[in-house]
């Protein structure tokens, strides 16, 4: 479910944290920067590192304060980044012109949620829809059971907005509900990673001309449509013993 | 703008990872807590609201997982006993993370069990896992309370 992940940074330490422990200062950094989000796969490793010679010639302007989350979502299908394990290694820290803060190139380990393929896992059901069973295990909440990997005959009732195993026994049909907030068992078929970082404005400013009409349609509507989450989870039940914890109970 | 220089090849952040125990992460993230509360409320703890979300998130599922009762003493005493068995290790980390009590369960959490496993093995593993690995108080509780009531009436 876990996996430990060396990582290699440049943290920026601003000045007010001069007084600390280099060590505590950049688990803090690394925490504010990496916890709660996804690491994504980026378009092509140079584009990054290029951008990243930048930020730190330039980016102290940009960089005061917390980061937020638009600005971290970069970088390889790694998962959802837990907590700091720890630091292996510093690197020399330097300082850079027009800017007060200490950059640091850093080693480190971070605890990474990553199931792998195949891995079981238990969750909770959170709603059924026509795409299939939508699963959350609390800290993480973006896994589908799609339709044709429930366990068959399967339905959807339209109803009740639930999916129902017809189970089948010598005494006749049974209606097996899958219904919200059940625990779930399933096993990890796929992983989908989805760039969700902003687009740059090249994009927007190439449209803006052709179409001055609806220049405003395309970013409104991508916006206003689904969002896409950046790390899902594929999920299959269609096997003995999974499903419905309650279901193999007895 | 955050500057990240990571590895340039995505595959090889397989060979850079291992796997974790539920267990260990469940420990990691208590003591954490623990010396964050120590810590008090220090200027230090602005802007570590994703860290929070996220601690607080994850020890909730996890405290209602087995892995909650497993001390580092028992996942290594656990996992020598697994030895002799023949296991890959994302099976003794499944076998670990989530405790089977059936046979079913292992069947899942251990590739081509059929061929690799006989019925015996199957359950001399389930009771090696009982032996060796904690279960949930309350619920062993709540079963011998009904096996009592089954042997009165």
């Amino acid at each position: 479910m876990f996996v430990l992940v060396e990582m290699v940074d440049t943290v920026r330490i601003p000045p007010w944290n001069f007084d600390r422990q280099l060590n505590e200062a950049m688990a803090e950094e690394l925490n504010k920067k990496l916890a709660n989000k996804y690491w994504l796969p980026g378009d092509t490793a140079t584009p990054h590192l290029s951008r990243c010679r930048y930020s730190i010639c330039s980016g102290a302007r940009s960089a005061r304060g917390p980061s937020t989350a638009d600005d971290v979502k970069v970088v390889y299908n790694v998962g959802l980044c837990i907590c700091l394990y720890d630091i292996t290694k510093l690197e020399d820290s330097y300082i850079f012109p027009g800017d007060g803060a200490s950059h640091t190139k850093v080693h480190f380990r971070y605890v990474v949620f990553h199931p792998f393929l195949d891995e079981i896992l238990t969750g909770k059901i959170k709603y059924c829809s026509q795409e299939g069973v939508h699963v959350t295990m609390g800290f993480f909440d973006d896994i589908l059971i799609p339709p044709e990997s429930l366990q068959q005959p399967a339905k959807f009732d339209e109803a009740e907005q639930v999916w129902v195993w017809e189970y089948e026994t010598d005494e006749g049909g049974h209606d097996l509900y899958m219904d919200q907030g059940e625990e779930i068992r399933f096993r990890v078929a796929d992983q989908v990673f989805v760039d969700t970082s902003p687009t740059g404005p090249a994009v927007a400013a190439s449209d803006a001309p052709a179409q001055a009409g609806q220049a405003t349609a395309p970013p409104a509507e991508a916006s206003e449509g689904k969002k896409e989450a950046p790390y899902t989870l594929i999920g299959t039940i269609c096997e003995s013993g999974l499903g419905l914890l309650s279901w193999w109970n007895s | 703008m955050t500057c990240y220089s990571l590895f340039s090849q995505t595959d090889q952040f397989v060979t850079f990872t291992f796997f974790f125990f539920t267990a260990q992460v469940f420990k990691l993230l208590i003591d954490l807590k623990e010396q964050r509360k120590d810590g008090g409320k220090s200027k230090h703890s602005a802007g570590q609201q994703n860290l929070n979300t996220i601690m607080y998130e994850t020890l909730k599922y996890l405290s209602k997982t087995p892995s909650s009762r497993q001390s580092p003493e028992i996942v290594k005493e656990f996992l020598t006993t697994m030895m002799p068995h023949k296991l890959t290790k994302a099976e003794k980390l499944q076998l670990l993370n989530h405790r089977p009590q059936t046979a079913v369960e292992i069947q899942l959490m251990v590739e081509e069990s059929e061929e690799r496993l006989s019925e015996e093995q199957i359950e001399e593993l389930i009771q090696t896992i009982s032996d060796h690995l904690p279960g949930d108080p309350e619920q062993e509780k709540a079963a011998a309370e009904t096996d009592e009531g089954g042997g009165q009436s």
